[in-house]
């Protein structure tokens, strides 16, 4: 029986329907101003490449920032739950998950059982989140899907220290303006290294347990998985669709528990 | 004098308060710490006490863990080490 | 006797030269790239003033971040302990002072002598300082000097959840667009960063009297702010960006005078 999860997040939405346990449709979009308009778009994509309608689905649950706005789902889930329970799917070794989305990251320890064991959040402060990436790839002036390939040629990490992202922003404008200029790379690595130093930090509070794995759209950027490594000194997992994991989480608990409240 | 070192960012509050009336410099704290956050030097004033060091303070949260995960790992935090009771943290 | 305190702050950069308990010069500049640059234009803007060379100079002490940076002075205080004292010597009844730099916000605790008592700093996060004020100014297309003002011409608050700079810059940018007036942005914005100061505060003791200096206590809209918060209104020092550099003045003739009683006499 088809069922669909679908995550609102600040800046983009995603969406994962599942038959019997497969998946069989999945998107991700920006999300809109109205998160009820996005979210249906999304879905809409979705069931399209599914080749199902809305009303074939038995069971949706929303999660993520803008949950709450979706009204046509049967039941909220927080980002907590879903993100455990997706990659709980995706790779049940996983004991430790770091999520690193546009205006938050987390930190959740799973049990063998998908469940949370004990979680720190970090959203109020930009920071350690995706929303710090995009600022600092407008000042280098490159796409921010680049600056993971692009910092995978450093030789060093050049010196970001501020842990805010407004003073983070006025070193890394004195490395470009140094003569000579702090090379692009180098500067990008240390951009990834000062968030990592941050996520690192937050994910110590709660203690680190193999194996690990890092989700979220921030995810994607290889280059900064790599220094989240080098940070904790062990091997990280990103698995292939890193943004969709807690639509995934979503949709399973969809499956599992039906829409009765 | 109560010393507050550290920040609150949108996140919470992250401090390390040392207060210096209580402190006598003796420097326990300085190599109980496995993240090396003290160290001893005078203030203005010429009293030899414990600081949270510069290079520390603006990202405190991010070296110290916290009071509590700190001392589930180590035998001597620097609360204990210091016996005059000078050192306390607000996470 | 001369005695000149240099503060070289994250954006400003002061000085102060007393005589006889009076200031005889102050100057305030721009913090540019190199710190010891800074601090010798600071010097040498403040001796053509005086129309004196620096033999004059009987004793120099620096404060501020760029404080180890500057050459020709002695010693140097943290910027703590130098605001404590200059607000001291405007004001011997201030008990707590709130500074809020450009790129920090401290609450003091200062006692009779203006020795500090009890200290808390913020200059992790730009929400909450000068930065982030001057960040909110180009963004609305204001002058920085003219935000408190329009603030103040404010019907109703617009309430900020977030105390990220990064964070409310983008809400700003999204209320523009939706039409919000400037003036109730910014009487948001101000509002969210006195809330954060008044957290800071509450830290301390807020005691009486009460002082605000650094460069955003010229902001009439900020100040208007706090004191709403408190309750308490602050008593404001002619120039209150110079308190630090005051301070280190005061400490250099402290630190000389003590010197002077502890050699022996020849
Ligand atoms: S709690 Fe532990 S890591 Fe933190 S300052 Fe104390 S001894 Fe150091
Ligand atoms: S530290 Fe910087 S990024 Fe974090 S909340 Fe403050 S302003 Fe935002």
């Amino acid at each position: 029986m088809p069922v669909a999860g679908i995550d609102v997040g600040s800046q983009t939405t995603k969406v994962v329907i599942l038959n019997d346990g497969q998946v069989v449709g999945q998107s991700v979009m920006v999300s809109a101003e109205e998160a009820e308009t996005g979210a249906r778009k999304a879905l809409d994509e979705a069931l399209q490449q599914a080749g199902l309608a809305l009303s074939d689905l038995t069971t949706i649950v929303a999660t993520g920032a803008g949950r709450k706005d979706v009204s046509f789902a049967q039941k909220q889930k927080t980002s907590l739950s879903c993100l455990a329970k997706g990659i709980n799917r995706l790779l049940p070794a996983v004991r430790t998950l770091i999520d690193v989305g546009a205006e938050s990251s987390t930190v959740i320890r799973i049990n063998e059982k998908g469940g949370v064991d004990d979680s720190i959040g970090h959203d109020r402060c930009a920071s350690g989140t995706g929303a710090f990436l995009e600022s600092m790839a407008k000042l280098m002036q490159m796409p921010l899907p680049e600056m993971g390939q692009e910092s995978l040629k450093a030789q060093r990490r050049a010196e970001v220290s501020s842990m805010c992202a407004i003073f983070a922003e006025q070193e890394v404008i004195s490395h470009v303006h140094r003569v000579p200029p702090t090379p692009k790379a180098d500067i990008i690595a240390g951009i990834h290294g000062s968030m990592a130093v941050r996520i690192v930090g937050l994910a110590k509070r709660i203690g680190v347990k193999p194996e690990i794995a890092l989700t979220g759209g921030v995810a994607r950027n290889v280059g900064f998985a790599r220094v989240i490594e080098e940070e904790l000194k062990q091997k990280v997992v990103v698995p292939d669709n890193p943004q969709i994991v807690a639509a995934l989480g979503a949709a399973r608990i969809a499956q599992e528990e039906g829409g009765k409240q | 004098m109560e010393a507050n070192y550290g920040y609150s960012d949108g996140s919470g509050d992250y401090f390390i308060i040392v207060d210096t009336d209580k402190c006598n410099g003796c420097g326990d704290c300085v190599t109980a710490c496995p993240e090396r956050v003290f160290e001893v030097a005078p203030d203005d004033y010429g009293k030899k006490v414990a600081l949270v060091k510069e290079s520390v303070a603006s990202k405190v949260s991010y070296v110290c863990p916290g009071y509590k995960p700190c001392s589930a790992n180590v035998e001597t935090t620097c609360h204990t080490a210091c016996k005059m009771g000078a050192i306390s943290h607000t996470w | 006797m001369l005695f000149m305190g240099i503060d070289i702050g994250s954006r400003g950069a002061k000085g102060v030269v007393i005589e006889d308990n009076q200031i005889a010069t102050a100057f305030i500049g721009d913090t540019g790239p190199e710190s010891v640059k800074t601090s010798e234009m600071v010097r040498d803007n403040m001796l053509a003033k005086l129309g004196m060379d620096m033999s004059k100079i009987t004793y120099t002490m620096a404060t501020g971040y760029g404080r180890v940076l500057v050459p020709f002075a002695a010693e140097n205080v943290s910027e703590i302990s130098a605001h404590a004292k200059g607000a001291h010597w405007y004001f011997p009844s201030v008990r707590t002072i709130l500074d809020m730099g450009g790129q920090d916000c401290k609450a003091i605790n200062v006692n009779d002598k203006g020795q500090v008592t009890k200290f808390i700093m913020n200059d992790k996060c730009a929400g909450g300082t000068g930065r982030f004020l001057e960040l909110i100014a180009s963004v609305l297309g204001l002058r920085l000097e003219d935000i408190g003002q329009t603030s103040l011409e404010s019907k109703k608050n617009f309430p900020f959840n977030t105390v990220c700079a990064v964070f409310a810059k983008s809400e700003a940018i999204s209320l523009m667009k939706k039409g919000t007036p400037k003036s109730d942005i910014l009487a948001g914005l101000h509002d969210a960063i006195a809330v954060r100061c008044y957290n800071l505060l509450k830290r301390v003791n807020i005691e009486k009297d009460f002082t605000i200096t650094g460069g955003i206590a010229k902001n009439q809209g900020m100040v208007a702010k706090i004191k709403e918060k408190l309750g308490m209104e602050p008593v404001l020092a002619p120039d209150p960006q110079i308190m630090g550099a005051l301070g280190a003045s005061l400490f250099a003739r402290e630190r000389y005078m003590a010197k002077q009683n502890a050699a022996p006499a020849s």
